[in-house]
């Protein structure tokens, strides 16, 4: 995706034509350089003018989450932060990729922009409706836009009720269309999820693998046409041939009922294959936003680039994780998260000042941005504030 | 390496491949790779471990459920070798019968598992209790089953020191510290008053990893180790195995549905499919002569950071077999790219390269003349498991309006960055 097409710019720089940011690295349109705030114009449509959501693209998101935080009660007063003023946005027909450890975040994030349950502060406008500020009836009529499918498919079927059923409900809760209409409809979906309906509409969950039931399960999701899916680990309990499938599956049915999505996954791999745009949470914030191919190439947090030496590489000639490279520990409790960077407990580059000084979301490249004072640095990748004549461009 | 019915006393099935070889070669010499001197290995000379012909099956309502059909290998000492396959496969099967975990009358079990040249389905009750722990030792899949939730770290591991080591409480309490502290536990004192249900996954994890080497055992079984874990997890997982079992200069079976794990970290892989080792070579020769389809196929499925998004997956088509009623020929040949008539109709020969040591069951190989003739022919009559394998590779519809942009500058232009990550 080119940063400069969908990404575009506040129109308060002097490169937000288009036209004028062609350049696929570094065009001037982003040059807007570290630290400004480039959702802050006056022209955007719904500015967020505080820091850390300068990632946000102004204009027409189809869901705009601004400064999420969902905290858990964990007893003696205490809490656990497990969203920390978190901003996304997604634009229509977009799929962004949402990846990290466990407990960084990534399904608590998704389940609070459906909200279940409620997200303790912030706002998750989706098409122009703040569902934060929504409720009942209200909140009720906006849930068939927005679905979701779950991590472990067999656990989240009713057991003892039938495929077609299970795949009808949703049309029966929202009464639509006549019998007739709703059978033709179930077949319809379970066709394009790749099951046969006359064999495995009498069927019941506990008859089909793992594979089969995320396909019944995505049946179901979009059994109403829903505008958005959210897939929370759609294929961490699958193998890697089934795995395949489903990843295809989606891009499929993305296309054929114009889906946007958010995909969450803490394979890096799977990220990638199905973003668009892809942010790294850890420990309840954003460390990092970019395009696919930007974020994999050229990682600018550590804990990104950690991330990638973690990935198991099919090919002996590679050595699997080098230490150095590799994560050491595991995440500190997000009952009392560190101060300043939260990262700063394992990486490999902390100072004091990440201890003292949170790091907020800065744009280093066009539609690239990171929550590192000390951002990986690589000679090759010229930042944008160097301007139009930069590496990137003179390659070309 | 093997095919059922025919290795039984068949000797022109070349079959155990390494294990044929190596028994008739002197001890410390190469089998299952090129195997260093060991110097445990005084009493028997041979592969630590030799398993031939086996076969395990389960009693069902519709008949014997085939999970292990004929396997047949050795594991040197010291060496590692990699079971992948799919779910199904057989491979954990494989793994318990290994260890005899899978007792009971609905069982059936044959073939011979030779551990030190022991054969331990002929061992009593008590003979292989001694065995499980001190000599072979297994990590399971999941570290929160494999742990008492009701009992303190610390007794779940002194408990095998003290009864197998004979240790005193306090000896066995400070080697249960030392151990803890070797498989990169913090606070280890701390850890042994706590319970499984206080540790984070991957530490649970390396807990039973210390418990499983505590003994010191000659094989560690790791049965599908990091796949309820992190890829960050996995990966200090992997390299933990990998470091203790060079220090300690034990043997050990990875089982994984990954090829990303094992590739750069066994000495051998072998592939089973429906219950059967369909492919096994070194390592490097797997993954550079790869001649089983069914192992392109699981390495084609496997997403990669390099390729751009949206790329489209090579699936494999359908499901493994019943194992009640496997397919009369090659069991692949259902979901195989590759497959002609014959090979639903005839079980494909076991065939070897020059060396020996590359093992595979297809009649129709990847990369040889007859496969490419074979995948053409499948292509052109449309065959829907070809076009599957093959329309891999190119981009998905771009139905992201701002992704088209993408494409117009070409995949080169979006990537001015270099630096591929690997």
């Amino acid at each position: 995706m080119s940063p400069n097409g969908s990404h575009p710019v506040a129109p308060s720089g002097n490169g937000s034509e288009p036209a004028a940011a062609s350049s696929v690295g570094a065009g001037p349109g982003s040059a807007l350089g570290s630290g400004s705030s480039v959702g802050a114009g006056p022209g955007s449509a719904l500015g967020s003018g505080s820091p850390g959501a300068d990632h946000l693209r102004p204009g027409g998101a189809l869901l705009r989450v601004e400064h999420l935080v969902v905290e858990y009660p964990a007893g003696s007063g205490r809490c656990v932060h497990a969203v920390s003023d978190v901003s996304i946005d997604v634009v229509e027909g977009e799929t962004l990729g949402l990846v990290g450890e466990s407990g960084c975040g990534k399904s608590t994030t998704g389940k609070a922009i459906m909200q279940m349950p409620r997200p303790t502060g912030g706002s998750v406008v989706f098409d122009g409706t703040d569902l934060t500020g929504l409720r009942g009836e209200a909140l009720r009529q906006q849930r068939p836009r927005l679905q979701m499918i779950f991590q472990d498919p067999i656990s989240s079927l009713n057991p003892r009720r039938k495929v077609r059923d299970i795949v009808a409900e949703p049309l029966e809760i929202w009464k639509i269309g006549t019998g007739q209409e709703r059978a033709a409809k179930v077949d319809e979906v379970l066709e394009a999820v790749g099951l046969d309906p006359v064999a495995v509409g009498d069927r019941l969950p506990h008859q089909f693998s793992g594979g089969q039931c995320q396909r019944i399960s995505i049946a179901r999701a979009l059994v109403l046409e829903p505008r958005m899916l959210i897939c929370d680990e759609p294929v961490s309990a699958l193998d890697v041939s089934v795995q395949a499938q489903i990843l295809n599956l989606l891009e499929d049915m993305k296309a054929r009922y114009r889906l946007t999505m958010i995909f969450i996954a803490h394979d890096l791999a799977v990220v990638k294959n199905v973003s668009d745009r892809v942010a790294v949470m850890y420990l309840g914030k954003l460390c990092e936003v970019a395009d696919p191919d930007t974020l994999y190439s050229a990682p600018a947090h550590h804990y990104t680039t950690a991330l990638l030496a973690s990935v198991p590489v099919a090919d002996p000639s590679v050595r699997p994780g080098l230490l150095e490279d590799a994560l050491r520990g595991e995440p500190p409790s997000p009952v009392a998260p560190p101060s300043g960077c939260r990262f700063r407990t394992r990486c490999p580059r902390a100072e004091p000042r990440c201890a003292d000084e949170e790091p907020v979301l800065r744009e280093i490249g066009a539609g690239h941005f990171v929550a590192c004072h000390f951002p990986v640095e690589r000679p090759d990748y010229r930042p944008t504030v160097a301007g139009p004549d930069s590496t990137a461009l003179a390659e070309r | 390496m093997v095919r059922i019915g025919r290795s039984r006393g068949g000797g022109d099935d070349l079959v155990a491949v390494p294990a044929s070889e190596t028994s008739s070669e002197p001890a410390g010499s190469p089998g299952l790779g090129a195997s260093a001197a060991s110097p445990a290995s005084a009493l028997h000379k041979g592969p630590l471990l030799e398993v031939s012909d086996l076969r395990t099956g389960f009693r069902s309502e519709r008949g014997l459920v085939r999970a292990v059909d004929g396997v047949s290998f050795s594991v040197e000492r010291g060496r590692t070798l990699g079971v992948v396959g799919e779910s199904g496969s057989g491979k954990t099967v494989l793994a318990r019968s290994i260890m005899g975990l899978l007792p009971g009358s609905r069982v059936v079990r044959e073939g011979s598992v030779r551990f030190e040249g022991m054969e331990i389905g002929r061992l009593s009750g008590d003979a292989q209790r001694h065995l499980w722990g001190a000599q072979i030792a297994m990590v399971f899949q999941d570290p929160m089953t494999s742990l008492n939730p009701v009992v303190r770290i610390g007794r779940q591991i002194t408990e095998t020191l003290r009864r197998h080591l004979d240790m005193d409480k306090r000896r066995a309490k400070d080697t249960a510290v030392a151990l803890l502290r070797s498989v990169g536990i913090p606070e280890p004192e701390r850890r042994l008053e706590q319970y499984p249900f206080e540790l984070s996954g991957g530490m649970r994890q390396r807990v039973t990893i210390a418990i499983a080497i505590s003994c010191g055992p000659k094989l560690l079984l790791a049965d599908e180790p990091t796949t309820a874990l992190d890829v960050t997890v996995q990966a200090q997982i992997l390299n933990l195995l990998g470091d203790l079992q060079r220090e300690r200069h034990m043997a050990m079976i990875l089982v994984t549905h990954d090829l990303g794990v094992v590739a750069g970290r066994t000495d051998h892989i072998a592939v089973m499919y429906a219950g059967q080792i369909v492919e096994m070579a070194p390592t490097a020769t797997l993954f550079s002569e790869m001649r089983m389809p069914y192992t392109e196929a699981l390495l084609k499925s496997i997403p990669k950071t390099g390729d751009p998004s949206h790329t489209r997956l090579a699936a494999v088509a359908g499901r493994p077999p019943d194992l009640v009623e496997p397919p009369a020929g090659c069991r692949f040949a259902p979901r195989c790219p590759y497959a002609q008539d014959n090979c639903h109709r005839e079980a494909p020969p076991v065939q070897t390269d020059d060396s020996g040591r590359h093992a595979w069951a297809c009649w129709y190989p990847v990369g040889t003349p007859e496969g490419t003739a074979a995948l053409e022919r499948n292509l052109s009559a449309g065959r829907p498991q070809a076009v599957m394998s093959v329309v891999a590779r190119e981009r998905t519809a771009e139905p992201f309006a701002g992704a088209s942009a993408h494409d117009d500058q070409g995949a080169g232009a979006s990537r001015p960055l270099g630096a591929e990550q690997a």
